[in-house]
């Protein structure tokens, strides 16, 4: 058991040294860096730069340099907790991003959780009654949250909450509470702002499980062992809830690995949508304004959660199914 | 194979007469082809074949989109610009005449905005094969004909925008029917190449095992455990500014086809690791078959429907990729047409509220990416005909 928490670990610490190679070779894949987009940018808004500033940002910012150079300046800044400063902002990249990295991890966690808590009793209604009109509404939606792209969906309720309602649903929070300090009000604010983008971020996951759950108890109420629970006299719900749920969880703590990454990556596209603060926003113009520090950071923080997410499960699937541990033993 | 002998159907059989098996039917199950199991079981699939007739219809837009557009989808006018939907009206009293009315614009005094109204005084007639711009047909035939238009279409006032205009005034039917084109073609080049790469390298890994598996397995958890959609940003975002539409159609492809050989590779590699030890491989190679022979005379034709399946269920993944990252103005860029690039304009919701027809393109995108769903299942459950 150690020693494949110990496997798994050594492999995350290889894939986080990958995206952060990964990470760096895409910011630095686009023509031109920070500076000449500086000067473009100044241009369009009337401004000369001179050569002399550009000289001077570039040697500020050690762009001159190769670019192994420049990765090994950046890594060694990480290790040690400084992620550089943002070219754009002026500031270190940690107190731009900040409270927005933390807005994403409590949008993804409340996707995630509103995930687990429709799909897990929705697939064992499904499986318990399977061919029943709830089934079929449960497999219908199921559908239709897989077809439908996110970001779609996210502007379609924009739209009809602007159309029937005459509100923006959009946001983390009101705009009293937009830059106001941390109070538990502030708090309950986000909280009455989460569903929303928590149900869009969430949908195509609940749809996903409830189908896995639905095909693992469905092989696993076939199974004699069942038979045997009920004909002993156990009430039903004991019968379905002691036994084989339990048994159809595993291959579902399997998924708790991609489902994260896959909302947190999906809260990008949707957070621009629904004018989210949350990184995804950040990220875009970053990578659009070649802001090299702070959309590098971005993509390895992402990966970084990902990568984590990913040990977890697979921590928690050997944790809950011994088979696992034989095999790999 | 399907035709008049339905009734023999096996796969149907058992649904008209249960329990009787005639030897003349048996018989057809033993010689049948694996393909012809595959067939007949897949055709039981209702929603899979429904769904795979809906493909094949939006593969025909795609072919005959110069035809369907009555409009160059680049065309713009700003007398015209947001133009609701024009109602074709196809009948006139009792006559199948199909006409539209006229819309006469105005500028709001209050809000500035254009609004239309119509005139149902007058008609405009509504031609079927009418003429209009010129293109090839298939690339191939000069003609101008096109399904429908309306006489002298260049004109302000004689016009038909049958989905309504966008906010430069183009046609966002043709609009819609040009972007199908690039839409769905990205999605099948996407999934060629990932296919080719989940081939060869989900091939080596299962057929040779030891350490090309080891590293390949290991590539493959480390891409997709990288989140996906910063680094398709990451890559898009990179793509210089100056490219044709045709060099970034490509590097699109590309960059969407980067990920998603990952699951076609593990489909594949353990395909190869089931038939690996089968006796008809073990025999293959015992009578002294090249490898090359062994993989793709032997063993390749045995799991191609699996290969087809998990292609199948591949491509809407690709298709929203696409319109995730047009929608973000990172992947196709106008003049360019595609799904997501129609959908830009729909992103800002003031505008959506007031021209509801923008969020039109979003449709399409729905219904292929279901229909691709349904038929990639109902080709997975046909793809082992021999199980069950």
């Amino acid at each position: 058991m150690l020693a494949y928490i110990g496997r798994r670990a050594l492999l995350a610490i290889f894939t986080v040294w990958a995206i952060s190679v990964l990470s760096f070779a895409i910011i630095q894949l686009p023509p031109g860096d920070y500076v000449t987009s500086y000067i473009a940018q100044m241009a369009s808004m009337g401004s000369v730069v001179s050569d002399e500033e550009a000289q001077n940002l570039r040697i500020q910012y050690g762009l001159g340099q190769p670019i192994y150079v420049q990765y090994f300046k950046w890594m060694r800044l990480i290790v040690q907790g400084n992620f550089g400063m943002s070219m754009e902002w002026r500031r270190p990249v940690t107190e731009v991003i900040g409270e927005r990295l933390w807005l994403t991890v409590i949008v993804s966690v409340a996707a995630l959780i509103l995930t687990w808590v429709l799909a897990l009793p929705i697939g064992i209604y499904s499986a318990v009654r399977q061919y029943s009109v709830g089934d079929y509404v449960a497999t219908f939606i199921g559908f239709i949250g897989l077809a439908v792209p996110n970001f779609l969906l996210a502007l379609v309720l924009l739209y009809l909450g602007f159309v029937l309602f005459n509100a923006h649903i959009g946001g983390l929070f009101s705009p009293e509470f937009q830059d106001a300090e941390w109070s538990g009000a502030r708090a309950w604010d986000l909280a009455k702002h989460l569903p929303i983008p928590a149900v869009i971020l969430g949908l195509a996951g609940t749809a996903q499980q409830i189908r896995i759950m639905r095909a693992n108890l469905l092989d696993e109420l076939r199974k004699p062992y069942v038979v045997t629970a009920r004909s002993k006299g156990l009430s039903e719900a004991r019968v379905i809830l002691r036994y084989p749920v339990r048994v159809a969880l595993n291959p579902f703590a399997s998924t708790i690995g991609y489902t994260l990454p896959y909302i947190v990556s999906g809260s990008i596209i949707v957070s621009l949508v629904l004018g989210l603060p949350t990184v995804g926003p950040l990220l875009l113009k970053a990578l659009i304004s070649q802001d090299m520090f702070l959309a590098g950071t971005i993509v390895l923080m992402l990966g970084v959660m990902t990568v984590i997410g990913t040990l977890i499960s697979d921590i928690v699937l050997v944790w809950v199914d011994p088979r696992i541990r034989l095999e790999d033993g | 194979m399907a035709g008049p002998d339905l009734a023999l159907d096996p796969a149907s059989a058992p649904l008209q007469e249960p329990g009787a098996a005639t030897p003349a039917r048996d018989q057809r199950v033993f010689v049948a082809s694996q393909w012809q199991l595959t067939w007949w079981r897949f055709r039981k699939h209702r929603m899979a074949v429904l769904s795979g007739m809906v493909v094949m219809g939006f593969y025909l837009v795609v072919l005959g989109a110069d035809f369907l557009a009555y409009a160059d989808p680049n065309a713009s006018e700003a007398q015209r610009s947001l133009m609701p939907p024009q109602t074709i009206h196809w009948f006139d009293g009792w006559r199948f005449r199909p006409h539209v009315y006229p819309v006469k614009g105005a500028r709001d005094p209050q809000s500035f905005r254009r609004v239309y109204q119509a005139d149902p005084d007058q008609k405009i007639p509504v031609r079927f094969f009418a003429e209009g711009f010129e293109y090839r047909l298939f690339g191939l035939i000069p003609t101008s004909r096109h399904l429908i238009g309306v006489d002298g279409g260049r004109q302000a006032s004689q016009t038909i925008f049958v989905l309504g205009t966008d906010v430069q005034g183009r046609d966002v039917w043709s609009r819609l029917v040009y972007g199908t084109r690039i839409s769905l073609t990205i999605g099948l080049v996407g999934v060629t190449m990932s296919l080719v790469l989940g081939v060869v390298l989900g091939g080596l890994s299962g057929f040779y095992g030891g350490i090309a598996d080891t590293v390949i397995q290991r590539t493959i958890e480390i891409l997709r455990s990288i989140p996906t959609i910063p680094l398709w940003m990451g890559l898009a975002a990179a793509l210089p500014r100056h490219w044709t539409i045709l060099q970034v159609y490509f590097a699109i492809t590309i960059i969407i086809s980067l990920l998603g050989w990952t699951e076609l590779a593990r489909v594949i590699r353990g395909r190869f690791l089931a038939l690996r030890e089968e006796d008809f491989v073990v025999s293959a190679r015992l009578v002294g078959c090249s490898q090359m022979r062994t993989i793709f005379v032997h063993m390749v034709p045995s799991f191609m429907s699996h290969i087809i399946a998990a292609t199948t269920l591949a491509l809407p993944a690709m298709i929203i990729s696409e319109t995730a990252l047009s929608f973000l103005g990172l992947g196709l860029r106008p003049p360019a047409i595609s799904w997501g690039v129609l959908l830009q304009q729909a992103q800002n919701v003031q505008t959506v509220a007031i021209s509801p027809w923008l969020m039109i393109p979003a449709v399409p995108v729905i219904i292929v990416v279901m229909a691709f769903n349904f038929l990639g299942d109902g080709l997975r459950d046909a793809a082992d005909p021999y199980g069950r």
